[in-house]
Parts: structure tokens; C-alpha cells; sequence
């Protein structure tokens, strides 16, 4: 086996691992490793041609290559290191090594100071949703039907029918119509639009696309390839109502259905998980159950935008920077977040107390869409941190900011519904 | 005329009520920042989007390079740009922001790259 030492190595290439690169460099990591298995940097960014990255963090509109260039340019400048077509299959924990399989190298362990893990989530496919029917050709997840059209030249199909309104979903029904394809629905199984407002408005009702509420595909026919599917509205249990079951003729489905952490590794590795994010437990650091091993990105939690991965990664990269030189805050006291009223999950999961106080985002989503809210943060009765929201929505993450001078206990956040 | 439009400046999408007539606005409420304000006013008289898409590398069957129009374009010339767009193709390297389509469809704004190619 081929060795290597590095102070901090960072698992996956793309915006979270790049965003951690960058920043261990700058608070002094010396010798900076990404292990990336594609063949370029960049992650999905390098498929998401369309705009709308970056202005939140640079306060302009940019598209996905020119996003994660950015961040490449930064450490090709800084002298990050990394490793392409290389797939990681072991993370000790204990020993700090880093097993992977290498183009170049061949096997090859990496032993290092701290390890940032930023390998991001996958789509959710048709089978873990189960739809009845077939399994004929044309069936895709929009992110690699995405990846096919934007990076490979492969057009999927000419008659398509959208299962999710994700931002991916809806992103791909103006990709396939621009290349010449015939939308003919988004479907959407809650009553309420999973993906970003703006994203309904400018990637389908610009080309006049449907988008049907609580109704769902209830089944897939063809046979080499596919013909149609049947779709039904959905009552309030989420069961299909057979009786207005449509056909709709069509050659393509994508599926915009959710994404899943990717953490084979961090199991592997028994890194606590959480059930709800199913990524690892994180302290507002980043760290993970296992010390000196720091998680950020997609594979901590789904986020709806790159902005928020970079910075919630630049700070898994400062950290593990410093955990590596021996530099890590004393700890005196360990807090839990607690979900409150229509909050459903918050990162990071637990806060780490020292003697120096320091500002904490969380970052949190609701269960169902409100207008009108007051987002709470609060240690026992005591109200630490307040902001209001004209409206929260799943699928818009949230945030409120505490102090955690002022943190006495376990911290819980809530949203307030105000008149 | 009263128009409700929602914001795409930022995810929040907020929702601008613009009152007035032949593309003066004589009311404006609802943005929830200046440049949802000027969002909204400006798709009040007319609607802009930026166009990405990809373009073929000669001598390369399974490579695109990623493009996008330097500013947004009006939308209903969106479709007569992707026909332009759809015939052309580029020699390696290129580098971002090279200029791929000059004054696309009499414009005034041109096509560039996202990204570098070697």
C-alpha cells in the first residue's frame, strides 16, 4: 500500500470539501489533501449550468462552473493537493487514516491530523418511492438525466413527465425544454411546491408547464420504453384516488424525489447519525460524534443552497485546521438543540461551550409552511434569540443566530405563529 | 393595471404588487429589498432572463462547454437564441468568459463561457 501523511484530508471535491480546503489552508493546515472519485473537482456544480449560486455569498448570480471555479482558483493558489478518479473506502477514525483506491497510486493510505468528510448526498430513485408498473427504458433521476444532457451530450427523451417539484425537477423541465423537449407535467404529491418560488416561476410557468399539486403517479407502462404513466390526485392521506386516474402518454420520467445523505463511510466508521437528517451528528464545529473528525455540506443535511454549504464548510475546514495543530477551543460544557414547534431538524444537532463565547448559526427547516412566523431560539423560558419571518416553508431553510455566552442549558428553537 | 410578481432575485420570493400604466409605475409595494424592487419593476414592462445552456467541442462527442448569456435577455427571445446557439461549436481551449456568440439575435448581449476548457 501506497502511504501518504497530510494534516487534514478532506473526502469529496465538490463545494463542501473545496469551501473546507480552502479555509484549513488559511488557518494554517499545512499540507491539505481532497480524495475526489470523478474525474474533475467542482461536484454537481460541474452539471448545474443553470444560474442562481452565489448571491447570498458574492451578491451576484452565477452558475455553477463559475461558482465552484472560484473555489478551485483559491486552492490551486493556496496549494491544496488532491487525488482524482480516487474512491475512498475506509475512514479509521481512531488512527486518523484515510484507506482509498487511486487511478495513479493504486491502494493507498492516507494518515493525517483531522478529516473533513464532504461526500455529499445521492437522488433518491423510483424504487424507493415504489411505483407500481414496468421497467422499461426512460426512467431517470433528474440529476442524472441532468448530468447526461449538461455534461455528456445525451438527450434523455422528447415527451417528458416530472415526478417531484424539486429544484432539481423543475431545473430539468427548462433544460429539456430548451433542448427541444415537450414537458408535459411536473406532478407534485403534497399540496405545496418542494423546490424554491422563484424556480417554479422562471423554469415553468416561463414555458407554460403544469404543475399539479397532490397528485402522484400511480403507475409506469411500457414496455422497451415508456409509453405513458397514470396520474391521480391524492387526498389529504396521501392515497390516491383511483377513480380520476388519467393516462398521460409520454417516453421520460425523471424523478425529483428527494436526496439522501451519502454516508456508507460515516457508518462504517460508527460516526453517530442522526434519524431525521441521516447525516452525522455535528457540534456547531462541524465535529462529528468521533473527535477530530468534522462533516460538512450535503452529507450533513439536504441544503437549498450552495451559499450556506460553503460557509458551514469553512467552518468544518477551520476547525479540523485546528484540530490538527492542537488548537481546538477546551471544552467546559456540551448543549443539546431541541426542535420546537414546526421545526423538524436543526444543525448543527449540539453546541460546544467553552470559555470563549462565539456567534452560532442554526440552521433549521419547518414541518409545514406558515406565514407570518417568529423564529425563537430559547434556553428553558429564557428567550436568547428572535427574528421574524414573513413566511417559512420546507423548503427554505432557516436560520437565527445565538450567542453562546448567553446559552445557560439545552437550547430549543421554535416558530411562533404571529397574527 | 395591477401586476403581483414574484421575486427571483433571492430564494425568499417575495411578492411585489407594481401598479401603472404603459410602463410607467405610479405604486410599488411588497419587495422585501432594492433589488427586488428594481426586479419587480423592471418585469413589470418587460420580462429578462438569463439563458444558459451548452454548446458542442469539435472533435468531442461526450464533452460540452457550459455557456450563459453576459446579461439577462428578453424572454421571448429565448427560444430564437437556443436555435442560434443550437449550430454552434467551438475549438479547444477556451477560457471563461471568452465570448462564444457575439450580440446574440441583434441583442446587444453576447453568449460566454462558464467555464475553461483545455
Amino acid at each position: 500500500m501506497y502511504n501518504m501523511k497530510y494534516d487534514v484530508v478532506v473526502v469529496g471535491g465538490g463545494p463542501a470539501g473545496l469551501a473546507a480546503a480552502v479555509s484549513a489552508k488559511e488557518e494554517g493546515a499545512e499540507k491539505v489533501l481532497i480524495i475526489e472519485r470523478d474525474n474533475a473537482l467542482g461536484g454537481i456544480l460541474q452539471q448545474c449550468i443553470h444560474p442562481g449560486f452565489g448571491l447570498t455569498r458574492f451578491k451576484e448570480e452565477l452558475t455553477g462552473p463559475e461558482y465552484y471555479s472560484r473555489f478551485t482558483e483559491k486552492a490551486d493558489a493556496l496549494g491544496v493537493e488532491y487525488l482524482l478518479n480516487s474512491m475512498v473506502l475506509e475512514v479509521n477514525t481512531e488512527a486518523k487514516q484515510v484507506i482509498c483506491t487511486s487511478g495513479e497510486y493504486g491502494m493507498v493510505c492516507v494518515t493525517c491530523g483531522s478529516i473533513v468528510l464532504a461526500m455529499g448526498c445521492r437522488e433518491r430513485t423510483r424504487a424507493g418511492i415504489v411505483v407500481p408498473g414496468t421497467r422499461p427504458a426512460g426512467l431517470y433521476t433528474a440529476g442524472s438525466a441532468q448530468r447526461l444532457v449538461n455534461r455528456q451530450n445525451i438527450m434523455v427523451g422528447k415527451k417528458v413527465v416530472i415526478l417531484g417539484s424539486g429544484d432539481i425537477g423543475m431545473i430539468m423541465a427548462r433544460r429539456m425544454t430548451l433542448e427541444g423537449a415537450e414537458v408535459v407535467m411536473v406532478v407534485e404529491l403534497m399540496d405545496y411546491l418542494a423546490g424554491l418560488t422563484r424556480n417554479r416561476v422562471q423554469c415553468l410557468d416561463d414555458f407554460g408547464i403544469p404543475l399539479k399539486l397532490a397528485h402522484t403517479i400511480t403507475k409506469i407502462e411500457g414496455n422497451e420504453r415508456v409509453t405513458g404513466v397514470y396520474v391521480a390526485p391524492v387526498d389529504e392521506n396521501k392515497k390516491p384516488i383511483l377513480e380520476q386516474e388519467e393516462f398521460v402518454p409520454c417516453d421520460t420520467v425523471l424523478f425529483s424525489v428527494g436526496l439522501i445523505p451519502e454516508n456508507e463511510l460515516s457508518k462504517k466508521a460508527s460516526i453517530a447519525i442522526s434519524p431525521v437528517t441521516n447525516g452525522p451528528i455535528v457540534n456547531q464545529h462541524m465535529q462529528t460524534s468521533s473527535e477530530g473528525v468534522f462533516a460538512c455540506g450535503n452529507v450533513v443535511h439536504v441544503n437549498d443552497l450552495v451559499d450556506n454549504v460553503s460557509s458551514e464548510s469553512e467552518t468544518a475546514g477551520k476547525f479540523a485546521a485546528r484540530y490538527a495543530m492542537g488548537n481546538i477551543p477546551a471544552e467546559t460544557k456540551t448543549v443539546t438543540c431541541k426542535t420546537g414547534r414546526n421545526v423538524r431538524y436543526i444543525c448543527p444537532h449540539t453546541i460546544s461551550l467553552s470559555k470563549e463565547a462565539e456567534t452560532v448559526d442554526l440552521y433549521f427547516r419547518v414541518l409545514m409552511p406558515e406565514m407570518g412566523a417568529k423564529l425563537v431560539a430559547k434556553c428553558g423560558d429564557e428567550v436568547i434569540a428572535q427574528k421574524k419571518e414573513i413566511k417559512v416553508n420546507p423548503g427554505e431553510m432557516n436560520h437565527i443566530t445565538v450567542n453562546t455566552g448567553k446559552i445557560t442549558g439545552d437550547l430549543t428553537v421554535e416558530v411562533i405563529k404571529e397574527d | 393595471m395591477k401586476k403581483d410578481i414574484i421575486c427571483t432575485i433571492c430564494p425568499k420570493g417575495c411578492t411585489v404588487t407594481v401598479e401603472g400604466e404603459a410602463g410607467a409605475v405610479t405604486s410599488i409595494t411588497g419587495f422585501g429589498c432594492k433589488r427586488g424592487q428594481e426586479y419587480a419593476t423592471a418585469e413589470f414592462t418587460s420580462h429578462v432572463r438569463i439563458l444558459t445552456t451548452t454548446v458542442k467541442i469539435e472533435g468531442r462527442d461526450s464533452d460540452l462547454l457550459p455557456v450563459r448569456s453576459s446579461r439577462p435577455l428578453p424572454k421571448e427571445k429565448i427560444l430564437d437564441c437556443m436555435a442560434v446557439i443550437k449550430e454552434v461549436s467551438v475549438k479547444a481551449p477556451v477560457s471563461q468568459y471568452d465570448v462564444i456568440v457575439e450580440n446574440i439575435c441583434g441583442t446587444g448581449i453576447d453568449i460566454v463561457a462558464t467555464k475553461t476548457m483545455q
